[in-house]
């Protein structure tokens, strides 16, 4: 007789991996002769039950480039593991070859080059295409979405989440958990969410007062699908009021509550579901221990720290799945659920590759009416970029060094800080910056630009504290995004060390002189998680820099010195 | 164990004896108060939960709550505090369950610890870190 572990792992080995598909080397035909949408989405269903997972979309409607991290450290008893892998490293983990499409998808070298032979990734029109296709061979797979969907983009900014909702919509999901989403204030969150026609999850989001579970949102469904009893178990971002303001959505505490989330188990068990499902916004390192704590949950959908890896994880007898983000991809879970048990799985991580995959109609109409009240202003070319922006790494990207150019000249400051923040898509060198392309990486609804002074000292306290964020070995102390970005500064940062020991020669970069703990220092930054922040809007002072430059020219940044890696 | 928001608030009413403590002309160490409590017996490391969040949303008001099947008594300290005690919960025989619930200031981040007193008169500890930040940005 098989074990259930030994069918899980049987079913692993067959799980479809794109990337073992090979293409060629350089120089192979385009991206729309070389594949095909029916390569991309197909698919033997298996067993009974579909999921389909879209995560971390951040407002992106339309196809976009985005290149993924090249740095990308675990510590602890993550160093080296996934996702904490990069580049050629990750394709040889994958078997992906290099020059092939997964290249392109998954790992961040040659990016330009690649990007330019298979295009822009993402659109939801397209991912409305993936979707319709599934539900064709499953009319009741179930469409979940991890949230950071309200937020990200010019409109999403203009329309307060409207234009993500209206589209999302369109695509009828039948469950959602949050995070970005409660940066539109409490208020706002709350007329959306009264209005959803699917469930609002979320079994940490609790009454801040009361320290009981929210109202407004309930733990988990349940979902008879393919003749099992489903439950969907929302996990919303843990560290909301810390990583955001807080003061913005005051009614609501948050927090990891790995024990709540064992009642909520053990609770839809008893209630006879055959199958638990995890629709989270932990993150990926955070999900892999809480699988490892929790007992009972099947399939973890991973959301939060933008991973996209092509085969999921298994922690004890938990999947793990983590799906990317801005649009680039689609993931499809078939199960096999019989007498309560999960018997096996299949899985694949669809790359939305915007020019194989035909666009829905319905829906690039419906898209094109949420950017239509706003095409003028997000088609405004404000310069030029003569380099690759990006953002994704652990310490900085290009879009962050230009946006902490743009605060220390336009702000004049001797320092500058921008949040270290996954979202925001690429622009290849040679194109043009539009609005649009500024409202991608800076829209947010807390986006004043500060100016003040700081000591040498409270900086480096700053340093340590993100650090610690990231870099803390026990992951439930993470909070899932990357180094705050710094300009006008270099720094040594060992991530192996303790908090408060991390970070050291920190030297200012316009007179090579080491900071000086007592001296204080004109800082300019945006994103402030404190209530009050006076200052222009990030954006303004960015498209301002840019006008100036004309063309933009990003030098690589070494200001970064990493040890303990 | 749930409890409704109104029974765990009676239920606190009525075990509850938060000491004030009056501050003692030198702070003494957790070791030190340890062994008060415990008359210097040993203390095991298993039969005290202690729930508290892993990173602070507020230093300043950090929900904890703790429980020891049939304790008579639960101490709750903050280390890294200026007076590292927080609040000693009595619990009488007539007591439904050994456990309470309150909130706590944090100076910063630290170890905090609850050790109770069983109900065969052993002791027990267990401690979590809380985080106290001064906030980040978030993915």
């Amino acid at each position: 007789m098989i074990s259930r572990r030994d069918f899980l792992q049987t079913s692993m080995a067959a799980t479809a991996i794109l990337g073992a598909s090979a293409y060629g080397n350089w120089g192979r035909l385009a991206a729309q002769q070389a594949l095909t949408q029916d390569q991309l989405l197909e698919f033997d269903t298996f067993g009974n039950v579909s999921l389909i997972h879209v995560t971390d979309i951040h407002g992106q409607l339309k196809p976009i480039f985005f290149r993924e991290p090249e740095v990308n450290l675990g510590v602890g008893g993550n160093k080296g593991e996934v996702p904490h892998v990069t580049g050629a490293d990750f394709r040889r983990l994958y078997g992906i070859d290099d020059g092939s499409p997964s290249h392109y998808a998954l790992t961040y070298d040659d990016f330009t080059a690649l990007a330019r032979e298979y295009g822009r990734m993402g659109g939801l029109d397209r991912v409305a295409t993936v979707v319709n296709a599934i539900r064709a061979a499953r009319p009741d797979a179930l469409l979940l979405d991890g949230g950071d969907t309200w937020h990200g983009s010019y409109t999403c900014h203009h329309t307060q989440g409207q234009d993500m909702v209206n589209v999302m919509n369109a695509l009828k999901p039948d469950a959602m958990t949050f995070h970005w989403e409660f940066t539109l204030g409490s208020e706002r969150m709350q007329e959306i969410v009264e209005g959803l026609p699917f469930a609002a999850l979320g079994q940490n989001i609790f009454d801040a007062e009361w320290d009981e579970p929210a109202e407004l949102f309930k733990p988990y469904k349940f979902f008879e699908r393919g003749g099992v009893k489903i439950a969907v178990i929302g996990q919303a971002f843990p560290y909301m009021p810390i990583a955001n303001p807080g003061w913005m959505f005051p009614e609501y505490s948050f927090g990891i509550r790995d024990q709540h989330m064992q009642q909520m188990v053990d609770e839809v068990r008893e209630q006879g579901a055959g199958l638990v499902v995890l629709l989270s916004h932990n993150g990926f390192d955070v999900d892999k221990k809480m699988a490892a704590q929790v007992k009972g949950i099947d399939v973890i959908l991973s959301g939060h720290t933008h991973d996209a890896l092509p085969e999921p994880v298994l922690v004890g007898d938990t999947v793990i799945v983590a799906s990317g983000s801005n649009g680039k991809f689609v993931s499809r879970v078939d199960l096999d659920v019989r007498d309560g048990r999960m018997m096996g799985f299949r899985h694949k991580l669809i790359p939305i590759f915007s020019d194989v995959i035909a666009p829905d109609a319905q829906m690039t109409a419906l898209i094109d009416e949420q950017r239509a009240p706003y095409k003028d202003a997000l088609a405004e070319v404000i310069g030029q970029t003569d380099s690759l922006l990006y953002r994704r790494g652990n310490f900085n990207g290009s879009w962050d060094d230009l946006i902490c150019a743009a605060l220390m000249s336009e702000r004049e400051a001797d320092i500058a800080m921008s949040p270290g923040v996954r979202w925001g898509p690429s622009l290849l060198p040679g194109q043009d910056i539009t609005r649009e392309d500024i409202f991608n990486v800076t829209s947010m609804s807390y986006g004043e630009a500060y100016r003040t002074e700081m000591t040498g000292d409270y900086i480096r306290i700053v340093l340590e504290d993100v650090g610690d964020n990231i870099f803390n070995p026990d992951p439930y102390y993470q909070q899932g995004g990357d180094m705050v970005r710094v300009g006008g500064l270099g720094y040594r940062i060992d991530i192996s060390k303790p908090q408060g020991q991390r970070i050291s020669d920190m030297t200012l970069l316009k007179t090579g002189e080491a900071i000086d703990p007592e001296k204080s220092y004109v800082v300019a930054g945006w994103a402030s998680v404190n209530e009050g922040t006076e200052g222009p809007q990030i954006w303004d002072v960015v498209e301002s820099h840019i006008r100036k430059q004309g063309t933009v020219s990003i030098e690589p940044n070494t200001s970064v010195k990493v040890a303990g890696a | 164990m749930n409890f409704t928001r109104r029974e765990t608030l009676a239920l606190g009413a009525a075990a509850m004896a938060v000491a004030a403590l009056p501050l003692p002309a030198l702070a003494k160490t957790t070791d030190e108060l340890i062994a008060e409590f415990t008359g210097g017996a040993d203390v095991a490391d298993e039969g005290v939960e202690l729930d508290a969040p892993e990173i602070a949303e507020n230093g300043n008001t950090v929900p904890i709550e703790v429980a020891a099947e049939g304790a008579s008594a639960i101490m709750v300290l903050a280390g890294g505090n200026p007076t590292p005690p927080v609040a000693t919960f009595n619990f009488g025989p007539l007591a439904g369950a050994s456990r309470a619930k309150t909130r706590i200031r944090l100076a910063g981040t630290q170890d905090v610890i609850a050790v109770a007193k069983l109900a065969d008169g052993s002791f027990a500890r267990t401690s979590k870190t809380v985080k106290v930040t001064i906030g980040g940005c978030g993915g």
